[in-house]
Formats: C-alpha cells, structure tokens, sequence
C-alpha cells in the first residue's frame, strides 16, 4: 500500500516540477521518468494482489463530508493497475520524443503535468474504496483529459471534439452520481457498506451503471465523443485514453456487478446484445473512415464491445448457473481488456509516428511507407495482426476465451442462454472478418504500395529512441502473450473469482488445467507456425540464390505506365462492405458519373457521419435548445421581473412551509 | 497418433491432386481429353525451378504473403482430423484456431497484393476481404452446429461422433452443416459460383487477381498453399458428408480422403454446370450459408 501511494506520489510531484519548467524538453523528461517510477512502483502491490496476496486497505482522514480516503487493492483492482501502469509508462516513454519537435513553439510543461495527473487519477479510480474519493478522482481524470484533448487549442475541430467530450463525460457522471446514491443504502458511501439491493432496485443500479460507465467505455451508441476526441489528442494521449480510459469504464462496471449479488438472466441479455451492437458498428464505422487515428478510435468501441461481450456471457454463466461460462467469459474479457491496451497503445503510437513523419492522418494521401519509416510499418503489422485477432498474436487468445464461453453456452439445451451464445459465435466470426479487413486495408494503404500524391514533404524516419523503444516493447507483448497465455491466464484466476464468487479450485480447474491445455496447444501451434514460415522462407530466399530475379513494373493488364493515382483508395477498397451495409452505416456518397463518348469530368466522395450522433443525439439536442428558447419569455432583462420572481419564490416557499407545519 | 501424422503427410502429398481431380472432371463434361491429373504437380515443380520477377514496388511483404499461405496450410492440417481419424493436435475450440490460421494466410496475402500497388489486385483484395467476413460466420455457426449436436468442443472429438450424434438422429441438421461448409469451401477457395479460376479477365477475378504479380516460386508457393486449403475446405466438409465411423482410425482416415476426392468431384460438377454469379449476388448466397448454419444450431435438439 505505501508503494501504491509513493507512486501515485512520484506521479504527482514529478508533474509539479515539470509544471513551471520553461524548457519543454526536459520537463518531458522529468515528468516521462517520474511515469515511469511511478508507474513501476505500483506494479509491486498489482502484482502481489493478482497473485491472491492480500493487502490490508488504506484509510487515511479525509476532512470531506462522506467521503474517507480509503484506498484497496484486490486482484480486481491490481489488473487493472498493471493495465493502467503498463501503458502509461511506455506512452510516457514514447511522448518525450514526440512532444519534442513542439518544444520550442509551445509550453510542455502544462500538458506534462496533466499526462502524469491523468494517469494517477486512472490509478486512484481503479484502486478507490468509497464513492466520493471515486468520483472526484473520475471527475479530475475526465478535466485531466479534457485539457489533453484540447493541447492543438488553436484548431477549431479540436475545440469542437473537446466540448463533445467534456458534454458526453459529464452526462455519464450524472448517472454515476445517481449510481452512487442508489448504491448508498447504508448511508455510507464507502465500498465495503454496499449491500445486496432488493431486486427492482439492483436492476435501476445496474441500469445506471451501464449507462454511466458506458459513455466512458464507449458502448455504442454513447459513444459519440470518442472519435471526436481521441484522434484530438496528442498520440501518445490518444494512446492511453483509448488503451488504459476507456477501460476505467469497464472497471467500474465489473466492480458494481461484485456489489449487485447474483444477476438476472436479462443482465446477460442486455450486455451480449450491447457486445453485438458495439462491436459490428464500430468496426463498421471505422472500415468508412478514412483519417488513421479516427479508424483506431472506432475500432476502440469494437474492441469495448468485445469486453462487453465476454462479460455478458460471463453473466449469463452465473445468471443460468454454468461456472464453465462464467469463468471463460470473465477471463476472456478481462484478457481482451490487457490485448486491447496492448495493441492498441501500439497502434496509436504507431499511427503518432506515422503522423511526425508525414504530417498528416489522411490515409488517402499516404502509401508507400514501409520502405520510408521501416521500424514504425513493422510495428504497425504486429499491431494490425494482433487487433485483428489473427494467430499467433494476442488478440487471437482472448477472442478464443470468448469463443468457448460462448460455445459452453451453445451446448446447453436451455434456449435463454444458448440463442444468446449462438448469436455471440456468429459475431464474434463477423466482427474478426471486418476488423481483419479493417486493418489489412490501414495497414495496406498506408504502408504499402507506391506513395499517393498530395504530401507536402517527404516522410523520413525521424522517429526518436524513445518512441521506437515503445513501440517495439508493445510489439515484442503482442507476440509474447500470444504464445505465452498458458502461462497468463491462470494468473487471472483471483480477479476472475472476485467477478464470479467461484471458490479458487473450481476457477483453477476451468482457467489453470482446461484452458491452460487449450492455451499451451495455441502457443506450440503458433510458435510452428512461425517456424514453418520462417524455413519456408529460408527455403524460397535458397530457390532464389542462382537464378535470374528480375524487376518489372507491376502487371496493370497490358497498361505500361501505371501511376500512384491508379492504385485502390482506401474508399474503393472499403466499398463493396460499406455498400453491403448501408443500411446501418447511411454512407453519404456524392458522385459526378462520367457520361458521354469523350468524358472529361468525375468525381466521388464517400462520407460516413456517425450514425448514433446524426440519426440520435443530434435531432435529440436540436430539439432540447428549441425547448430551451421556449424559456427566453421568462428572461426580459427588466430588474421588476426579476424582483417579482423572486418575491414569487419566496411566496411558494411560505406556503409550503406554512403546508408543511400543518 | 501414427494414423493422424500420416493423415497429415497424406494431405501434404495429395493436396494438389484436389486441383487435377477437379479439372479433369470439368474436362470430361465439356467432352475435352483434359490435362493429366499430375499437372498441378508439374506446374508447381516446373514454377518452383524458375527465377523470378518483382515490380519494384514491393516490399518483402509482397514476398511474405505465399509463404505465410503455406505455413498456415500446413500448420493447419496438423488441426484436421480425416473423418473419424483424429488431428496430431486436439483441443477444445481448434476449429478457431484452425480458421483463423487460414485468416492470418489471408491476411498477409491480401497485404502481397495492396504491395503491388495495382488498381487490380486492390479490386480483388478488397471483394477477398468482403467475402470472407461473410464466410466467417457461416463457418463458425456450421461449427456450433456440430457443437451442440455433438456436445464436443474440439474438431476431431465432433468429428469423431457425427454418425451417431448427428446423421442418426437429426438428418437435417447434417445436411445444413454440409451445405454451409459447401458454400464457404466454394467461395474460400475462389470456385464458382463465386469466381472463375479459368477467366483471364482481371476485373472479373478475386481470388486469382490478387496473385497477379507473383511469379516463379512464389506463384509455386501460392499454387500450393490454395490446395493445400482446399484439402482442409474439403476435409471438414468430408468429415461430415462421409460418417464412416468404424473402430479403425486407418480405415476412417481412408473413407475420409475418399471423401475429400469425392467432394473434388463435386466442385467439378458444379463449376460445369454452373455460371458464375454476378457479384451482387455473391453477399446474399454466402449469407444464406450463414443462416443455413444458424438454422442448424437451432434445430438441435
């Protein structure tokens, strides 16, 4: 626990001391080595809570009406701290040298200082035993990111994206706050109070918790502010808000259904169907896109949906009494939650290198940068591979998890839990397809290929030390916990008893023995796999040693003068899927046809606005201010009026006092 | 474990004879001789003693895309079992594996042809990544189906029950599994009525445009590893159209490659009598194996 607080204390101190620093350089160094530390620090009590030891909460006075400052720690909590400290260090890492070239026009220190906040608040969210201290830590997290949000200030669309998000946190805060008093039965906020709530009232709870953490996780379809804001913010930002953030939102889901008792089946329900839901449109949604970082922030709300899927037939496993299911589908969700921070740290640091390099996010004018900023492609298809849940990476273990909750659940005869399970099998092979095409269409278009026109300098490899060493770090994990799970996901079992209530044997039966086989069997598979390709490899480059390689241009049917212009766009590649779903996409498309014997003229362009924010929150706030104008009778800017309103008010108070006292 | 090595290695070896089977029965409908069986072997052969070419545009990805086609096929066999003759590798939720290995092949192969930089292979990587998000669920679906008819997890144990799980008491259910698996072995493996391996219009093609550029032993690589999918296609598809189940894993993994040859035959038979859709049409057929499948989880009882 006294390293828990050192650390969060490194955090903070070391943020100070960069505060006022004029040299933006080193108050990054300070504040990425004071990350670092900190973050290094709190993986030892993490670490010691996972493994089942346990540490004695922290209670310290706190002169705040209700609130105690309690912090904990249970393996719950120490996941979600290594999680947290994980990314947090390597981003810090890889900001330094990303942040440079903005030292000389721009004060660091200020959004240094808020990083480190940033990330001691997400330590003290996950780790908070009472309401209140958990609140204001959520709130300071949210203003914390608001500001990173908003660091390129002078960008009209970044100001826009920062009032969307601090509007879209503050109204899931609304519902936390109504949680929390729901919650509050015994009158006290801390966490250890909370009871079992009579069933009408533990469905409200959950109801308001799903919504309150959903904004933050981005469930579609409150996920509205997440590909405004995350491509907003500096990358390394970007990195953690959608790896480690949004993943807080999770977490206070988990640990308000530890509280709740046993489920309902239509909890189940509700969170496959929300999986589904968030995980077909948000990968559909990034498919249409066509800036890299907004991609990665649609493909976020995939992945969550993912999470959610696993928890909700984790769910259903306790809710119909299958442990089998509700030990892989919490296991499988808590992996993803770890491959998500994983691969899409690396993808987003990636997509940051990309951007210092080219200076744009625009995947239509890129192409070609394998061959220009090597390391930084290579580190991309680790990351693209992995998120596509393609073996032998990491996102194909925790996908596989998913999978056999689900198939636990497509055995049983019971139809409330098999349907369920059916349609999460049939998902789970659509949602991996798209993102697979998703991201061989990023990857491709950005990397591959000849260079499209339209850059205004030419991309070199500037990329620092630092943010190589970060990303190379994230790569070698995407490959270490796809071969390696065997050993991991036994790991999980404390956490994983937290969420179920099953007894340690029970959970080490299912997660150490079964899936410890199954994962051992996908690590030997994979790891042959890569030895097979690597021989054959050996073998081909031998073909080749004494014959005759020749160079040609690319085969273009006969036409022997191809142009960059002529190669797929990302828009055509991603047609034919965006057309076959139009119907949940609405793609605006405008086009110019080319007519006549001789055309001149043609043009097309695709859009893809948000489906939630165009057909759902949009009409919604129109017509909250056409409301709200109704209410201008009541401003007349005349002291009289006002002066009679509040003789008014008065008036009422007096006669229900008056009421009251009879 | 001797009968499933073997099994493997038969896979190795009898992968592209799949590919002559097919060709000489389309051969006998259109009245032609036809090539020998052999030549897919003597075409792999002759390409593999070849040099080759590459358009300067391409990166060691465009290189790594056959050789990731074969390592995945191979890999994969080592995962599918012959009828009742069980895999070298058996785990609950191989399938998956198994599946997503032919993924990352198709992955890194629709990665080779965007290398190229062509209008054309983008065209075919783009329709190959469509398709092949809507074969995805079909195939798994088909696979809960077995699932639940059989109540085993793993490729091999589900294989291994079919005849008395699932061909004795629930005939429709096999047939809708088999019918699923028929269509995505059709359009996985690039035949009609999804795509005309014979055309040599590139604007029409998938599978066949996006390997455009490859030449010498990587083209061998290529022709190789298509079979060496097709085997696996054809293999689950014979594991539950053939529910020979005797006590002799030989004699099973016997009836099974039979089977598999069988199923060639018929992919002849349908390429000669059919017409390739147009490619509207593709999404809905390849939907309607979905549903198929889906129908057959639910009709487990």
């Amino acid at each position: 626990m006294i390293l828990l607080l050192t650390g969060l204390g490194v955090l903070l101190a070391t943020g100070l001391v960069a505060l006022p620093w004029r040299d933006g350089l080193r108050a990054g160094r300070v504040a990425a080595a004071g990350s670092v530390l900190g973050c290094g620090l709190v993986t030892v009590p993490a670490v010691r809570a996972l493994v089942g030891w346990d540490t004695p909460a922290l209670d310290l006075p706190w002169p705040v009406p209700l609130g105690s400052f309690s912090l904990g720690i249970d393996a719950l909590s120490g996941f979600f701290v290594l999680v947290v400290a994980l990314l947090g260090a390597l981003a810090a890492v890889y900001g330094v040298g990303y942040l440079a070239h903005a030292a000389g026009h721009r004060r660091l220190g200020v959004p240094w200082c808020l990083y480190n906040l940033l990330l001691a608040c997400m330590l003290v969210v996950v780790t908070a035993r009472d309401g209140v201290l958990f609140l204001v830590a959520w709130e300071v997290m949210s203003l914390a990111s608001f500001f990173l949000v908003t660091f390129e200030d002078e960008r009209e669309e970044v100001r826009e994206a920062g009032w969307t998000y601090l509007l879209a946190t503050h109204l899931g805060t609304a519902f936390l706050l109504a949680l929390f008093l729901v919650l509050a039965q015994g009158g006290s906020l801390r966490f250890d109070t909370f009871r079992e709530l009579p069933s009408p009232l533990a469905s409200v709870a959950f109801l308001l918790a799903v919504v309150g953490f959903g904004t933050k996780a981005g469930f579609w379809p409150l996920h509205v502010w997440l590909p405004e804001a995350h491509p907003a913010a500096p990358s390394h930002v970007s990195a953690v808000m959608s790896g480690v953030m949004l993943k807080t939102g999770i977490y206070g889901l988990l640990r308000v259904l530890t509280v709740l008792g046993p489920p309902p089946r239509w909890w189940g329900w509700l969170l496959v169907g929300i999986g589904v839901t968030s995980g077909l449109l948000g990968v559909l949604s990034a498919l249409a896109q066509r800036d890299l970082k907004r991609i990665l922030a649609y493909s976020s709300v995939e992945n969550i949906g993912l999470v959610a899927l696993g928890a909700g037939l984790g769910v259903l496993g306790l809710a119909f009494d299958l442990p089998v299911m509700a030990a892989l589908g919490f296991a499988g969700a808590l992996l993803h939650v770890l491959n998500h921070a994983v691969f899409k740290g690396l993808l987003f640091l990636g997509a940051g290198a990309v951007l210092h390099a080219t200076g744009t996010r625009d995947i239509e004018r890129l192409g070609g940068l394998l061959r220009r900023v090597p390391s930084t492609a290579h580190a991309f298809l680790v990351g693209s591979a992995a998120i596509s849940g393609l073996p032998p990476f990491n996102g194909f273990v925790s996908e596989l998890l998913i999978l056999l909750a689900a198939l636990a659940g497509v055995s049983e005869r019971a139809g409330g839990v098999a349907v369920p399970a059916t349609i999460a099998v049939a998902a789970l092979g659509l949602v991996g397809g798209l993102a697979a095409a998703c991201f061989a269409r990023a990857f491709g278009v950005v990397f591959l290929g000849v260079p499209r026109q339209g850059l205004d300098r030419e991309p070199a490899e500037a990329t620092p030390a630092g943010m190589r060493l970060a990303m190379a770090t994230l790569a070698g994990l995407c490959v270490a916990i796809g071969l390696g799970s065997s050993y991991l996901v036994p790991r999980l079992v404390p956490a994983v008893g937290e969420l179920t209530g099953l007894t340690r044997e029970e959970l080490l039966t299912v997660l150490g023995w079964d899936v410890g086989r199954i994962l051992l069997a996908v690590g030997l598979v994979g790891a042959a796999f890569g030895l097979v390709a690597l021989l054959l490899a050996r073998l081909r480059a031998r073909m080749l040693r004494m014959r005759e390689v020749g160079s040609s241009p690319t085969w273009d049917c006969g036409y022997a003068a191809p142009t960059a212009r002529m190669q797929y766009t990302a828009s055509s590649f991603a047609r034919p899927i965006v057309e076959l779903f139009s119907l949940v996409l609405h793609t605006r498309i405008d086009e110019v046809r080319p007519v006549g014997m001789l055309p001149s003229g043609a043009r097309l362009q695709t859009r893809a606005p948000d489906v939630a924010e165009a057909h759902g929150f949009r009409p919604a706030f129109v017509a909250v201010a056409r409301l709200s104008e109704r209410l201008h009778v009541l401003q007349q800017g005349r002291v009289q009026v006002y002066v009679l309103y509040i003789a008014l008010a008065l008036l009422v108070l007096l006669v229900w006092q008056l009421g009251l006292g009879r | 474990m001797m009968p499933s090595a073997v099994g493997m290695l038969v896979g190795l070896v009898l992968a592209p004879l799949l590919l002559g089977v097919v060709n000489r029965v389309k051969a006998v409908f259109a009245g032609r001789r036809g090539q020998p069986l052999l030549q897919p072997y003597r075409d792999i052969g002759r390409l593999l003693r070849k040099g080759a070419v590459y358009s300067p545009t391409t990166t060691w990805v465009f290189r790594a895309g056959p050789v990731v086609g074969v390592a995945a096929g191979v890999v994969g066999l080592a995962l599918l079992p012959l009828g009742g003759c069980r895999a070298l590798v058996v785990f609950s939720g191989d399938f998956m594996l198994l599946i997503y290995l032919l993924g990352t092949a198709r992955f890194f192969v629709v990665l080779a042809a965007l290398d190229t930089g062509s209008a054309f292979e983008g065209m075919g990587a783009s329709r190959e990544v469509a398709f092949s998000a809507l074969a995805e669920p079909a195939l798994l679906l088909a696979m809960a189906a077995l699932v639940r008819a059989t109540g085993m997890r793993s490729l091999s144990d589900a294989m291994g029950k079919v005849w008395s799980d699932v061909w004795l008491p629930s005939m429709p259910v096999a047939v809708l599994v088999a019918a699923a698996l028929a269509v995505v072995l059709l359009a996985e493996n690039a035949r009609i009525p999804f795509d005309d391996p014979n055309t040599h219009l590139e604007l029409t093609m998938i599978h066949e445009v996006m390997v455009l550029d490859h030449s010498g032993p990587d083209f061998g690589l290529v022709l190789y590893g298509s079979a060496l999918k097709g085997w696996i296609f054809a293999g689950l598809l014979a594991g539950v159209l053939v529910p020979l189940r005797t006590g002799s894993p030989w004699l099973n993994a016997g009836a099974a490659v039979v089977g598999i040859f069988a199923v060639a035959v018929g992919v002849g038979v349908v390429e000669s009598s059919m017409a390739r859709l147009r490619l509207v049409r593709v999404p809905q057929l390849l939907v309607g194996a979905g549903v198929m499948a889906a129908l057959a989880v639910l009709l487990v009882r």
